[in-house]
């Protein structure tokens, strides 16, 4: 391949440039209604267009979806809370879990690992709604329906397939002399994994940490099911709740939606490779 | 010897974990659609302790028409339509970038970054876009989309194809109104490839850059244009992605459920209903805890149909990897 600079400026060229400026903008879009409506006073929002910019940019509208003035309508404050404090465990565990499955099924294989690998695997493939209805009825007798733990719990078994194929086949290019060798100076199964293998994983936790987080962030089905009020409530419910409350207010939408998505987003921009190696994972080989 | 008994050891709570919160969650939701669990009532045994009914709440639930034919072809129409768009879309955005033109990861950015976000954030912005009296449609107003969606409705000829289209429930002429039926399931549609299309994008990228330098040099030595290029010989070459996308594209319109419940909650009427919204309804609002349960094997045996010969093909061939 040539220089970029170098590349003479040719019609292909114009109309390739043209084409992927026109499909970014509109991609876009969305993105610029979101940011002008949040920034717009009630009044504004309610009667200029949703195209039009902010004549006089506002942070009420951020104001009102955090903490809103109304009586009885809760904004997404406490939501943004109990997502941190449910997602950080939650994804710190799932990561945890999946590098240790996912060490042991790419390096200590025995007759049957292949198996037990399919056997955890489908559950990623699984409509939630399989399991919903025995998983409420669980977690209510175990006493831990409409609370944190419980949600993280349900985040972190459901997310084992996805946290284990992505560390399985990080780890499938650990030369596995590597760990031959740590076996023949007698160190066994835990002791290869802490002294070999973990300080090896640093950019498979990230793969993994970033697609859970963001994974966890977002859900709304757990979410909405397993937990029935403002104490354990996750953000995606409480936006949810902020829209049906606050349903004519645009602006106070916009804002809640844009706090809602500011963490993943903050993570993608900054960590975006690693997003889209998760996102690949899916597919198994990635 | 010791080394096998402790990895064994060591996988058993992830197994155990498995065994019980999805074989043998989806073993008992199978027994409670089996059952007449239809009422407000808590649980004593380990499975629902109700008298057995057979295919009762099958039979039922055919009978329903919100779910059949209503929710079933609305997931039809609605994964058509999305993997249609999603696969177009990502494919072009693919190739434009497979180009390498200046400021590429960014572009990458900006097509994926709708990924990051939850459906939720989603729904509330494609709500506000899509309603009637503001966003996309005012926007379609004056360039006269509407004039030319009357006219052509007014065209006499035209009226069978119309009225065809309008039984396969596809609506091509009106653009997104969340007030009309039809078109609230496009515009549910159109937030979704949103969405996702970057995902086909990433996947069919991946895939071209995939494919050796000689195979494109050799062709750019047999004379082929770079529109041959992609036509006949990159394009085909995608197709083991292809399969990967649509399966997993599939996956996630058979139980679409967040992005529904916030832009339309199903509405208007059932326009947008889908099984997972229904079993919702049924099972968290009504407490039809059996019919909820049977619409969920449903759900399972749809997604199984798609999912598992595609799994048992990658397990197979990617086993070494």
């Amino acid at each position: 391949m040539s220089a970029p600079g170098r590349r003479p400026l040719r019609p292909s060229r114009v109309l390739l440039h043209g084409a992927l400026a026109l499909l970014a903008a509109l991609y876009l879009v969305p993105v610029y209604v979101t940011v002008a409506g949040s920034l717009k006073t009630l009044r504004e929002v309610n009667t200029t267009s949703i195209w039009t910019p902010p004549a006089h940019p506002s942070l009420a509208a951020w104001r009102d979806a955090l903490t809103p003035p109304l009586e009885g309508a809760g904004g997404i404050g406490p939501g943004i809370v109990n997502s941190l404090l449910l997602t950080v465990p939650a994804v710190i565990l799932s990561s945890l879990w999946g590098s240790l499955n996912g060490y042991l099924l790419s390096k200590w294989r025995f007759r049957g690992s292949e198996a037990v690998f399919a056997f955890l695997l489908y559950g990623m493939f699984i409509p939630y709604q399989a399991i919903l209805i025995p998983l409420v009825q669980f977690l209510e007798r175990l006493g831990l329906y409409d609370t944190l733990p419980g949600l993280a719990l349900t985040h972190v078994i459901y997310g084992l397939p996805i946290t284990t194929l992505i560390f399985r086949n990080y780890y499938a290019v650990v030369p596995v002399e590597l760990v031959e060798a740590a076996a023949l100076e007698g160190a066994g199964v835990l002791r290869t994994y802490a002294r070999i293998v973990l300080p090896l994983s640093g950019p498979g936790f990230v793969v993994v940490g970033i697609w859970q987080f963001t994974s966890i962030w977002n859900e709304f089905l757990f979410a909405v099911t397993l937990t029935s009020n403002p104490d354990s409530q996750p953000v995606t419910v409480a936006l949810q709740n902020l829209a049906g409350s606050f349903a004519a207010l645009y602006n106070v939408q916009m804002a809640g939606a844009l706090v809602t998505a500011l963490p993943t987003l903050i993570a993608f921009v900054l960590l975006g490779r690693f997003f889209v190696r998760g996102l690949m994972a899916g597919s198994l080989k990635g | 010897m010791r080394g096998r008994l402790l990895t064994i050891l060591l996988l058993l709570p992830a197994v155990l974990a498995t065994a019980l919160f999805v074989y043998f969650f989806i073993a008992w939701t199978g027994w409670a659609s089996l059952t007449g669990w239809n009422q407000v009532a808590r649980m004593e045994g380990l499975f629902p302790d109700f008298p057995f009914v057979g295919l009762r709440n099958y039979r039922s639930l055919l009978a329903t028409e919100r779910f059949w034919p209503n929710d079933v072809l609305n997931t039809v129409v609605f994964t058509v339509c999305f993997e249609a768009l999603c696969l177009s879309l990502g494919l072009l955005l693919a190739i434009l970038l497979d180009r390498q033109p200046r400021g590429e990861g960014l572009y990458r950015n900006v097509f994926l970054l709708p990924m990051s976000l939850s459906f939720v954030v989603t729904g509330t912005i494609w709500a506000w876009l899509m309603n009637p009296t503001t966003g996309v449609n005012v926007l379609l107003e004056p360039l006269g989309l509407n004039a030319v969606r009357r006219g052509l409705l007014g065209v006499r000829a035209l009226a069978p194809l119309w009225a065809g289209l309008d039984a396969l429930r596809i609506d091509v002429v009106r653009p997104g109104l969340t007030a009309d039926g039809r078109a609230a399931l496009g515009a549910v549609v159109i937030a979704a490839a949103w969405q996702m299309s970057g995902f086909a994008m990433a996947m069919f990228l991946a895939g071209l850059r995939g494919i050796s330098e000689e195979i494109r040099e050799a062709a750019r030595a047999d004379g082929a244009s770079e529109l041959q290029l992609y036509a006949r010989i990159l394009v085909p070459m995608l197709r083991p992605v292809l399969v990967s996308v649509v399966v997993i594209l599939g996956y996630v319109s058979l139980k679409i459920f967040d992005l529904v419940f916030i832009m339309t909650r199903g509405g208007p009427g059932d326009s947008t209903d889908f099984p997972a919204i229904y079993l919702f309804d049924s099972a968290f609002k009504g407490n039809l805890w059996a019919r909820g349960a049977s619409v969920a094997v449903v759900m399972l045996l749809a997604s199984a149909v798609v999912v598992l010969p595609y799994l048992r093909r990658q397990l197979r061939g990617g086993g070494e990897g």
